[in-house]
């Protein structure tokens, strides 16, 4: 009830107060001169520091003392070779017509090309895979479109890549200069000279580039390939490995039981690694980077090797290895978790890390091969216009399988003359490489593709 | 006093002369965190203890006519060769769901077990308490209580019981000397290492400890399942040897693509 009268009764009075007195303190603002009202307001209220542009200033400046007319008028330009009459609006001053080329003209440059005479031709240009008419109809339309590469590919007759096209005349060029050329010209100065040495150049880099990353990539997984069949050296080292016969007897037991001979000589090496690692509190191996506690469980434990093994390779890789081990039907942790079961499945988990960084050295090597064979030659066989895609599955199938048609593939590999995106050297899946000749949108080279290699 | 020393640290009943006479005879080395330096006082280098054992429920259905609670069932720990763990183990503590009476059971002897009716799955935590002259902190395992089968075709029937188990080994590395004595010849325990032949470990010391019992002829063993590693053995050789091969071959492909990059540059430089 109250509120009621707050609001119906008091209220209405206060608000006749408060109208009232509201007339008297903001007076409205003068409006000065020039400007308006908003903009000075703005600043505040107050008249600016800084003096803002002077009105008298933009009155119109005093006339220009030449006359200028425009006129629709015709003009010629040297960058035309054929007398082209077009017209255009030219300011005219005082009646005079401006002067001197067109203003674009010099913009024109264009590139000095060469040309056989048919000896040169029969003696040091003639190549297998580049008939008379081709070479001529390349020089042709280098000329015709200023060695504009983009163009003359697109416009040439059979279908060849930019770079083949280039290889061609450059080397062409370059042996007739050469043949040209008396004992004192300095060739290098020559402009083909320059181009070709700067794209061997660029080549030369982007390989060794290349073999620096992988000289990185291939030292890394050394030190998992090597240790571990071969080399027991920090055997020698502690002095705990007096227990040792006893889990190498177990273990070869086993092994020889169920497998044939060449694995069971590489189980006895690999367990005398790991068997030290757990026993052992004072004198741990360095392979093995997490103390074992006191008591534990085997399970949990082994739980803790593995994540210590795996995961610095990273969360994909790891997660390949899981999924390898789905596909063989090994169970994550296994169900009996003896010293020796453990120690086989922790084995086994390197060395599927061991294959996995294999595979993508050998897929680094057959990029390279692929860019390597597109340098030099151009092209053996006919290739397609487009250039050809990987396309790579990942596909639920054994290891093993996969390992003989990859094998096979990279042996017919150099035939094929492929080429490789730059985003491939980035896949790390357990790839098939494999020839599409209908090029299909790269992006199809999903994971979930399966039977694709058909 | 080492006695209640030793009782602060683990909070549980001190039981056991026997066990406090051994352990004042050897120095026991203060506990600290398992992945720090470890004090190796009165501990045996270079020698481990493993202990397998198997973890796991067994539950019977009660039949059409049971009320609230629908099934009986067991809990335990036991070891895998159905030995008495009482050697290694002082009590077993199992934590029941919160809707049980008194949800913290202790089972203070062999067999390790635990047996109630209810009509719940549940994860039941497991604590295993060595004996003092272990020196070993309590281990903790989880089961989940299962109580119906997963295959859902085939109707319950109170004759056969859904039995769920788990392996696994405590290993006990560099244990103390107070207890090996007592472990090391015991038939539950697998001892890998070189025990040091100098000491005077007293062997056989049975006669201390109360009789255990072992899970031999339990009324429960019928239904105890066989875990053997050689189906696991057998599998994770087999993947071994093909990732082997699959490694093999493409190092020779690594080889012969090298050669062939070697030769390409070759020519054409």
């Amino acid at each position: 009830m109250g509120d009621a009268m707050d609001i119906l009764g008091l209220m209405k009075l206060g608000d006749r107060g408060s109208v009232e007195s509201r007339k008297t303190p903001k007076d409205v603002v003068k409006k000065p001169d020039g400007v308006h009202r908003e903009v000075y307001a703005l600043t505040g209220g107050l008249p600016p520091i800084m003096p803002t542009l002077d009105p008298a200033s933009t009155k119109k400046r005093p006339a220009p003392t030449k006359k200028i007319s425009w006129q629709w008028l015709s003009f010629s330009t040297t960058a035309r070779t054929d007398n082209l009459q077009l017209y255009h609006w030219v300011q005219v001053m005082d009646g005079l017509q401006p002067s001197g080329d067109y203003a674009f003209a010099k913009y024109n440059k264009g590139v000095n090309g060469v040309r056989y005479t048919d000896e040169e031709y029969n003696q040091l240009l003639v190549d297998p895979n580049w008939s008379r008419e081709e070479t001529d109809r390349l020089f042709d339309m280098c000329e015709q479109f200023d060695l504009r590469f983009i163009i003359i590919a697109d416009r040439f007759s059979s279908p060849c890549t930019i770079e083949e096209l280039k290889h061609r005349y450059y080397s062409a060029a370059k042996s007739i200069i050469q043949a040209r050329a008396g004992p004192n010209d300095d060739l290098s100065e020559h402009a083909f000279f320059k181009v070709i040495a700067e794209a061997r150049r660029i080549t030369e880099t982007r390989l060794k580039a290349k073999d620096i990353e992988e000289a990185q990539v291939s030292t890394r997984p050394a030190r998992h390939v090597d240790t571990t069949p071969t080399s027991p050296t920090f055997s020698s080292t502690t002095g705990d490995i007096s227990f040792l016969p006893v889990p190498v007897t177990v273990a070869c037991t086993t092994s020889v039981q169920v497998t044939p001979v060449h694995i069971s000589s590489s189980a006895p090496p690999s367990t005398p690694v790991l068997t030290p690692a757990p026993a052992s509190g004072s004198a741990a191996p360095p392979s093995v980077g997490p103390r074992p506690p006191r008591v534990y469980l085997r399970g949990a434990w082994l739980t803790q090797q593995i994540h210590f093994v795996v995961s610095p390779s990273g969360v994909r890789t790891a997660k390949r290895v899981d999924q390898i081990l789905e596909e063989y039907r090994v169970q994550s942790k296994p169900n009996v978790p003896t010293a020796t079961v453990c120690a086989e499945h922790l084995e086994l988990r390197r060395e599927l890390l061991n294959l996995l960084q294999l595979q993508k050295q050998v897929q680094y090597k057959e990029t390279e091969l692929a860019i390597l064979r597109d340098n030099p030659c151009a092209g053996s066989s006919a290739t397609p216009n487009t250039p050809k895609r990987f396309h790579r599955g990942l596909e639920n199938e054994r290891v093993s399988t996969r390992a003989t048609p990859a094998a096979a593939e990279s042996e017919d590999f150099p035939g094929s003359g492929e080429r490789v995106t730059k985003r491939e050297y980035k896949r790390k899946a357990l790839a098939r490489f494999q020839e599409t000749p209908t090029s299909p949108p790269y992006h199809k080279r999903g994971r979930k593709l399966k039977g694709s290699e058909s | 006093m080492s006695q209640a020393v030793v009782g602060k640290k683990y909070g549980i009943e001190q039981t056991e002369v026997s066990a406090i006479q051994r352990m004042q005879r050897v120095k026991i080395a203060r506990l600290v965190d398992d992945n720090d330096k470890k004090p190796m006082v009165g501990r045996i280098k270079g020698v481990e203890i493993t202990v397998p054992i198997v973890y796991g429920s067994i539950s019977f259905w009660l039949g059409k006519k049971a009320a609230e609670s629908t099934h009986k069932w067991t809990t335990y720990v036991r070891s895998a060769t159905n030995e008495d763990l009482s050697v290694l183990i002082k009590k077993v503590v199992f934590q029941l769901h919160p809707s049980f009476e008194k949800p913290t059971r202790t089972a203070d002897a062999a067999p390790f077990e635990l047996s109630e009716s209810g009509w719940g799955e549940f994860e039941i935590g497991i604590t295993i308490y060595f004996h003092p002259d272990v020196g070993e902190k309590p281990m903790e395992l989880f089961h989940h209580l299962k109580l119906y089968a997963d295959d859902e075709t085939i109707p319950q029937t109170t004759k056969k019981p859904v039995v769920v188990e788990s392996y696994d080994e405590i290993v006990l590395s560099d244990p103390m000397e107070a207890s090996f004595g007592r472990l090391r010849n015991h038939p539950a325990v697998r001892v890998t290492g070189n025990p040091p032949s100098q000491l005077a470990l007293p062997v056989g010391e049975n006669s201390l400890e109360r009789r255990g019992c072992d899970t031999k002829d339990h009324a429960l063993a019928q239904w105890f399942l066989k875990h053997s590693e050689t189906e696991d053995m057998n599998s994770l050789t087999a993947v071994r040897q093909q990732v082997y091969a699959a490694a093999a071959k493409l190092k020779k492909d690594l080889g012969s693509l090298e050669g062939e990059i070697l030769r390409i540059r070759a020519t054409t430089r």
